[in-house]
């Protein structure tokens, strides 16, 4: 026999291994294939097409900064405070990012929705319509993405060596001013990771915005929406807004690929 | 610019209990092995930590007292902290690390920059201003780590092992010169250390630390004169006995037995200067009052001199010359006879 030259494993779990490999592939490929690369250019400036692209755009950095202005707060107390029951708060995070997203929108729309826990009074006392408008939009996709932001920023926080917030204390710096310049600074590399998750989480959010918002053109029907209806009337949007996904998706993990994926 | 703290804490299974006090310009140096508490000691001071038991007051001011629910959290209290490994911000220049406590405390940037980049000259570190703290070798980072407490101009300056992160060469010019930058430093001083020539030279007085007890405080001639524990006199490098005197006699807690020429009663030390004990490969005749039969343990060469480790009833170092070594063929294992005159043999309560 010949020596083998690398570790080879046996025959049947190389081939299943092979199919997996394929079974990923091919959509990717199918996708690329039937690209309209001739018509592209018209395909994305169709008014619904144009309107999804601008709508999503909003729709995700709106809920990014949400996850900012949040969950940012959030991250540092989950990872400084002595914060009583802080396993179940840390459970309830987490809870979206395994939560069927379709449940995710029954559940707001329960919670905001214009009979709704909250959203009753929101409506009564201040006026707020969140089912249906864009505002509702980026809620859902915040609920359903925030939570990347969490735990890639707590984890960023807990990993920071505590010394330097010692040394800006003893320096006389308050609490907000350690925070501001010596915190977010050196935790900067997990906010542009935990952001970069949110904001492609929420770029491709389905389910709970749907329910939660519903399908309005120009006002709630972002890129996977409209991906949805376009399918059924034109194929040539649908794919278009389908590459723009993709293309987004692979940038983010290109770019964040030393920081999750080392080789 | 005085200290006054009795600090006491209670970690899981570790307790601290020690006194430390310090006058305007004077330097005081917390002497202890690893884990002794020295750097707890310190985070209590600078307010990084909570007391339990106690008191720490600066000036009279008090800053944390338990019993009468004063706290004065960190960042207003009138200290500076120059950190083990320096804690740069690894983000900010030199400059802006020095920079910073002035910027926070509401001075404006120009007068900011200006009165930091002063400090880097003083200190001899302004050619690296711009540099970030991953580019400084360990000798300018503990410059900018000092320039960064000192520039606060602080009533009570903390140092945490300001030496131990340098290499040889490194320390022995970095401690001459921290010295001379604590001398001109108008508060009090406290500086925590496990290395007693760090303790000789940056410090006016000693407070040797085991365990998180004090076990001995004083001047370091003071220290080497009379030590009162096995760690401080392996630190200053003598014989420390401890027994029950009955005049010149002293029965050892250990077996054994020393002939003082002095006359003591009860509980008390006695310390051998190692020079002062001789070594012979025959039983010696004559007039020193203590022969100890031992064995050489091992020999450690320290400069011109040769300590002789030897293992007997009584336990023993001595110090000899080189040439001594090779004449009586002094090696591990050779049966040796050590004598110590009894003026030699310096007793003291205990």
């Amino acid at each position: 026999m010949r020596r083998p030259t690398r570790t080879r494993l046996s025959p049947p779990i190389e081939i299943l291994a092979a199919l997996a490999i394929v079974f990923f592939a091919v959509p990717v490929v199918g996708l690329l294939q039937r690209a309209p690369w001739s018509d592209l250019a018209d395909d994305l400036t169709d008014p619904v097409v144009r309107d999804a692209l601008w709508l999503s755009l909003v729709c995700s950095l709106g809920a990014t900064g949400l996850a900012f202005v949040l969950g940012l707060p959030l991250a540092w107390v989950l990872a400084r405070a002595h914060v009583p029951g802080r396993r179940v708060v840390r459970a309830l995070v987490l809870l979206p990012m395994v939560l069927p997203p379709v449940v995710g929108g029954v559940a707001l729309l329960l919670a905001f929705g214009r009979r709704g826990l909250v959203g009753q009074y929101l409506d009564q006392w201040f006026g707020i319509r969140l089912p249906f408008t864009t505002g509702g939009a980026i809620l859902a996709e915040a609920f359903v993405a925030m939570p990347f932001f969490v735990i890639v920023v707590e984890a960023g926080l807990r990993s920071l060596d505590r010394r330097y917030e010692d040394a800006a204390a003893t320096l006389g710096a308050r609490r907000l001013t350690t925070f501001r310049r010596v915190v977010l600074p050196l935790i900067a590399p997990s906010l542009v990771a935990g952001a970069a998750l949110t904001w492609a989480r929420a770029l491709g959010e389905f389910g709970a915005t749907i329910l939660f918002a519903g399908n309005l053109e120009g006002e709630t029907q972002t890129m996977p929406l409209a991906i949805f209806v376009e399918l059924q009337t034109n194929l040539g949007g649908a794919i278009a807004l389908s590459l723009v996904l993709l293309a987004v998706s692979v940038v983010v993990l290109v770019s964040l690929r030393e920081r999750w994926f080392p080789a | 610019m005085s200290l006054e703290a009795r600090v006491g804490v209670e970690l899981g299974a570790f307790s601290l209990d020690v006194a430390v006090d310090a006058a305007p310009g004077e330097t005081v140096v917390l002497l202890g092995p690893n884990g002794a508490g020295k750097t707890t000691a310190l985070r209590v001071i600078a307010g990084l930590l909570a007391l339990e038991v106690g008191r720490v007051a600066i000036d009279g001011e008090v800053l944390d007292e338990p019993s009468s629910e004063t706290w004065i959290p960190t960042e207003r209290r009138p200290i500076g902290y120059v950190f083990q490994d320096h804690a740069l911000f690894p983000h900010l220049s030199a400059l802006d690390n020095v920079a910073f406590g002035l910027r926070a405390r509401g001075v404006r940037r120009r007068e900011a920059d200006r009165q930091a980049q002063e400090w880097l000259e003083r200190v001899g570190v302004a050619g690296s201003a711009q540099a970030r703290p991953r580019s400084l070798s360990g000798g300018q980072a503990q410059r900018v780590a000092l320039a960064r407490a000192l520039v606060l101009e602080p009533r009570v300056l903390l140092l945490d092992e300001p030496l131990a992160a340098l290499d040889a060469t490194a320390r022995v010019d970095t401690r001459r010169e921290l010295r001379r930058h604590l001398d001109r430093h108008a508060g009090a001083r406290v500086v925590v250390t496990h290395d007693p020539v760090d303790a000789m030279t940056l410090g006016d007085r000693v407070i040797v630390i085991e365990a998180g007890r004090m076990v001995q405080a004083g001047r370091l001639a003071e220290l080497r004169e009379r030590p009162r524990s096995r760690y401080v006199a392996d630190l200053v490098g003598v014989n420390l006995y401890r027994g029950t005197a009955d005049g010149p006699h002293i029965r050892l807690a250990d077996g054994g037995a020393l002939v003082a020429a002095t006359d003591a009663r009860g509980d008390v030390f006695a310390v051998v200067h190692p020079r002062a004990v001789a070594l012979h490969r025959r039983a010696p005749e004559g007039t020193p009052r203590n022969v100890l039969a031992g064995m050489v343990d091992h020999l450690d060469v320290e400069g011109d001199r040769v300590r002789v480790i030897v293992a007997g009833a009584v336990p023993v170092t001595a110090e000899v010359t080189p040439a001594a070594v090779a004449e009586l063929e002094l090696s591990a294992g050779a049966p040796v006879w050590a004598s110590i005159k009894a003026t030699e043999v310096s007793v003291y309560p205990a």
